[in-house]
């Protein structure tokens, strides 16, 4: 808990004066997600000096952090009482914060099969648009008073509120992890996850590089030994480092400056023929795809298969990174970003052009 | 105004209009015939509604929306009415639409793992169809049998089994609902995440206020290999509270873990005969799923943990009958209760697990002040406290002696860092503790909100979140909570 910093009060002053002076902002956490979503036009406002442990309690499976604390820094706190973020949230960068990640809604290997970023979340402290102070949730497990305004906030991508702390349920780290790669054509790799996703085997982690399948077995050691009987494959000297590579696109796949694209898929998809190469994570639920095909090409298969798509790195036009809202729904999107930002002043433009 | 009409449509003239959408004997204006529809699960709450309707497509949501949108005619949604909260009490000039005719089960893909549900469909219906798949949806509230899927998104309900599973939240992908002005949105998608801001999570627990659900996809999971109960019985309370705490300290999250103190649990063995040890003071059932290997593992840890923590006895069961016994016990707990006083008054609120022995023994003590027993079944694991509040309704004065009492239990919670609901939801109930559980800006913001979806507050108006003036009354009361340690109004977070 190195750095201990309440700037609550700090950043209700800037946000006070920035909605007298109606001046959008561009909230900024560790800076390390800045190449995700769109561009804004607005005054940088730091937040990740409002940073530290606020309370962690193992046996309450609960920890509250203020939002600019250093994920790294989470991660080492709870790996000492051998508990983690089960969402296995990627970080982009040694300087990713917590707030960053919720408010980017992003997470790893194990969303699948553990649950979501927004599914760990309980509690948020945040501020509004009219500079409140407000708290939604809170630290116990299961928590209905009110509309479920801390979930809304992961993913909002900072448009609704500034994030001042966040509460998580952390999870124990399995005892054991074991990682099989087995060889299997693109359709073969679809249906085999899937085929295993139906069945009580301890998978926490699936994705398909072309060629191998990549399978992760986690939990007791006689779980995963005998998951592994059933699994088949091997292991390799890499072990279990490709979900770490994958997670933090660090693996060879993402080595391009060409438009990488995140398409979010019901898990059965079969492989779709696009430009360019894939990488297929989550049990087939997410694909990555390496390719210049124009966006609606893109967009209009992933649709077409009850998914979307959004740009997520090397976007040629930061307007579109997002899968376009229609007609109600986007209409909704607008009367909610005024529900909580009347002024307009929280990162206009970083998820959608118009707010 | 005169027979409690709407707004601005009449009684007879609202009648004549249903009529052209629905068929006759699906619009129900007699009040006679609207008495099964004046209260939900809490049944100290009445009102008549003006009208009720059963559409069965939805086409004719839609319509009936539309018009009472027209007419600022109040709805309220209701599935089965067992809601403990009188979220779909009824409005004397309001329209209660009920979706019990929306009961099909649309489409069950086993290779997607998922269903597609009208939103009457019962809880249990949709594990019952999927089982020959070896699939099962997740989330079990008590009341599976009877609940609809379309109440448990309205209340993001639990069960025993989400400590380990989740509530509906972490259970479902898609929503399509009908807002109040009467336009059709799909909600969520078949894939894990949607664009834009999370309105899945968002209408999960909303209590029907942002958008009437008429069709639920639901994941389906693979039914466990093994599951393994295990009963353990206390001489005290409080070291069986504590047990709670060091099974998830050892880095176990067993896929149920419950509490009965012994006015329950004897309560539940004379309903049920589940097998329980009568002269316990309390019982914990944990359970632990999945593979063999894991299975045994962790229930050779936990039963050994339970010893260390002081259980005189603990038992595993020996079969799946004896499972499914030791469950039905708990499974059957209300009514089971409900067969020991005239009425019971079932609370709902959610404490840190560490504070469970101290919260138990303090409701143990306003028992005795207010000379009313309760007993206390609940998900231990997961520090949700069902409290239930024996009382008699017939006996004067009786019943406003258990609400204050159930108030105290609540603001109990908060003062100890919970909050007044785990899974029951706030409906009419528990308007007064929110008040206690929020700031009056943050009740502002959940009423902004509120307008984002439904600007004229027709929606199941009244529940949920209170009014202003209600809150500047109820806390002018002076409840001491207010001024106690922990309140928040005011208060630096
Ligand atoms: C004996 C007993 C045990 C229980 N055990 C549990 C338990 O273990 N866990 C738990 O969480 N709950 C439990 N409950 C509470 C209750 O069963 C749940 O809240 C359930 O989800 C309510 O479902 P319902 O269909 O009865 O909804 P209703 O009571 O009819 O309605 C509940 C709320 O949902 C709204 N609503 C209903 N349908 C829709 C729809 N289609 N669209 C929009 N809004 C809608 C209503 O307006 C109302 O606000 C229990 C209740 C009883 C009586």
């Amino acid at each position: 808990m190195s750095r201990e910093f309440d700037n609550t009060i700090e950043l209700q002053q800037a946000v006070i004066s920035a909605v007298a002076q109606s001046r959008p902002l561009n909230l900024t956490g560790g800076n390390s997600k800045a190449f995700y979503g769109g561009e804004i036009q607005g005054a940088p406002l730091a937040l990740g000096s409002h940073s530290g442990v606020v309370n962690y309690e193992p046996k309450e499976l609960v920890l509250t952090a203020r939002a600019g604390t250093p994920l790294q820094e989470i991660e080492a706190v709870l790996a000492q009482q051998k508990q983690m973020l089960a969402f296995e949230p990627p970080h982009f960068g040694d300087n990713a914060t917590l707030g960053g990640t919720i408010a980017c809604g992003l997470s790893g290997p194990r969303r699948p099969y553990a649950g979501s970023a927004r599914d760990f979340v309980l509690g948020v402290r945040i501020i509004n648009g009219k500079g409140e102070i407000l708290r939604f949730g809170g630290e116990v497990m299961k928590n209905v008073a009110g509309y479920d305004v801390s979930r809304l906030m992961c993913g909002a991508m900072g448009t609704l509120g500034i994030l001042l702390d966040i509460s998580l349920k952390v999870l124990p780290m399995p005892q054991t992890e074991i990682t099989l790669v087995q060889e299997r054509s693109p359709a073969q790799a679809i249906s085999v996850v899937n085929g295993f996703a139906s069945l009580p085997l301890p998978i926490t982690a699936a994705c398909y590089d072309g060629l191998k399948l990549y399978l992760r077995l986690s939990g007791e050691p006689e779980a995963v030994a005998a998951g592994r009987n059933l699994v088949g494959g091997s292991t390799t000297p890499e072990g279990n480092r490709i979900w770490f590579d994958i997670r933090e696109h660090q693996h060879a796949f993402f080595d391009s400056g060409q438009p990488l694209w995140r398409l979010s898929l019901p898990a059965h998809t079969a492989p779709i023929e696009l430009p360019g190469k894939q990488l297929i994570d989550w049990g087939g639920a997410q694909r990555w795809l390496v390719s210049d095909a124009p966006a609606a090409t893109i967009r209009q298969a992933a649709e077409g298969r009850g998914g979307h798509a959004t740009l997520f790195r090397n976007a040629r036009n930061r307007n579109e990174v997002f899968h376009p809202l229609t007609g109600s729904l986007n209409s909704l999107h607008l009367q909610l970003k005024r529900a909580f930002d009347p002024k307009a002043i929280f990162n206009p433009g970083r998820l959608y052009p118009d707010f | 105004m005169t027979d409690g009409a709407g707004s601005n449509l009449d009684k007879l003239r609202l009648v004549a209009a249903l009529h052209s959408i629905l068929p006759p004997q699906a619009v129900i204006h007699d009040t006679e015939a609207l008495r099964p529809y004046e209260c939900d699960g809490l049944s100290a709450y009445r009102q008549t509604p003006l009208v009720a309707v059963l559409p069965e497509n939805q086409d004719q949501v839609v319509q009936i929306m539309q018009l009472c949108h027209r007419y600022e005619i109040p709805v309220v949604a209701r599935g089965a009415a067992t809601g403990l909260s009188g979220g779909a009490l009824p409005l004397a000039d309001g329209l209660l639409l009920s979706l019990a005719k929306f009961n099909r089960i649309l489409d069950i893909d086993p290779v997607a793992r998922t269903a597609r549900v009208e939103p009457g469909v019962r809880n249990l219906a949709i594990s019952e169809a999927v089982a020959s798949m070896g699939l099962y949806y997740a989330p079990d509230p008590s009341s599976q049998i009877a609940c609809t899927i379309g109440g448990n998104v309205a209340e993001n309900s639990g069960g025993v089994h989400c400590l380990k599973y989740g509530m509906t939240v972490h259970n479902i992908l898609q929503l399509k609902i009908v807002t109040m002005e009467g336009e059709l949105l799909t909600i969520g998608s078949q894939s894990l995440d949607t664009p834009g801001y999370d309105l899945l999570a968002l209408l999960t627990g909303s209590e029907g206020m942002l958008g009437v659900v008429i069709e639920v996809t639901v994941k389906l999971l693979p039914v466990p290999q093994r599951a393994q109960v295990m009963l353990a019985a206390f001489d005290d309370v409080e070291r069986a509270a504590t047990a709670v705490g060091e099974i998830i300290a050892a880095g176990i999250i067993p896929s149920g873990l419950e509490m009965m103190d012994g006015l329950a649990l004897r309560a539940a063995e004379d309903f049920v005969h589940a097998g329980y040890p009568t002269d316990a003071a309390a019982i914990l059932l944990c359970e632990v799923d999945g593979t063999n290997e894991e299975v045994s593992a962790a229930a050779m840890r936990i039963r050994d943990l339970l010893r260390a923590q002081g259980a005189v006895e603990v038992r595993t069961a020996r079969n799946d009958a004896e499972r499914i016994s030791f469950w039905k016990g708990r499974k059957n707990a209300f009514p089971a209760v409900g067969r020991i006083a005239p009425d019971y008054y079932c609370m709902d609120g959610t404490v840190p697990r560490k504070r469970l022995a101290e919260v138990l023994t303090t409701i143990g003590r306003l028992s005795s002040e207010y000379g009313l027993p309760v007993a206390n079944v609940f998900h231990a694991g997961d520090g949700n406290l069902h409290p239930l509040i024996l009382y008699d309704a017939n006996q004067p004065g009786e019943l406003m002696c258990a609400e204050e009492l159930g108030a105290e239990i609540l603001e109990l919670c908060v003062r100890v860092g919970g909050t007044i609901t785990g899974e029951h939801g706030v409906g009419h109930e528990k308007l007064h503790q929110m008040c206690v559980q929020f700031t009056s800006a943050e009740l502002e913001q959940f009423r902004a909100l509120k307008k984002a979806f439904d600007p004229l507050g027709l929606l199941n108006p009244g529940k949920a979140i209170p009014q202003p003036r209600h809150c500047s009354e109820y806390r002018t009361l002076g409840r001491e909570v207010l001024t106690a340690p922990g309140s928040r109004e005011g208060s630096p977070p």
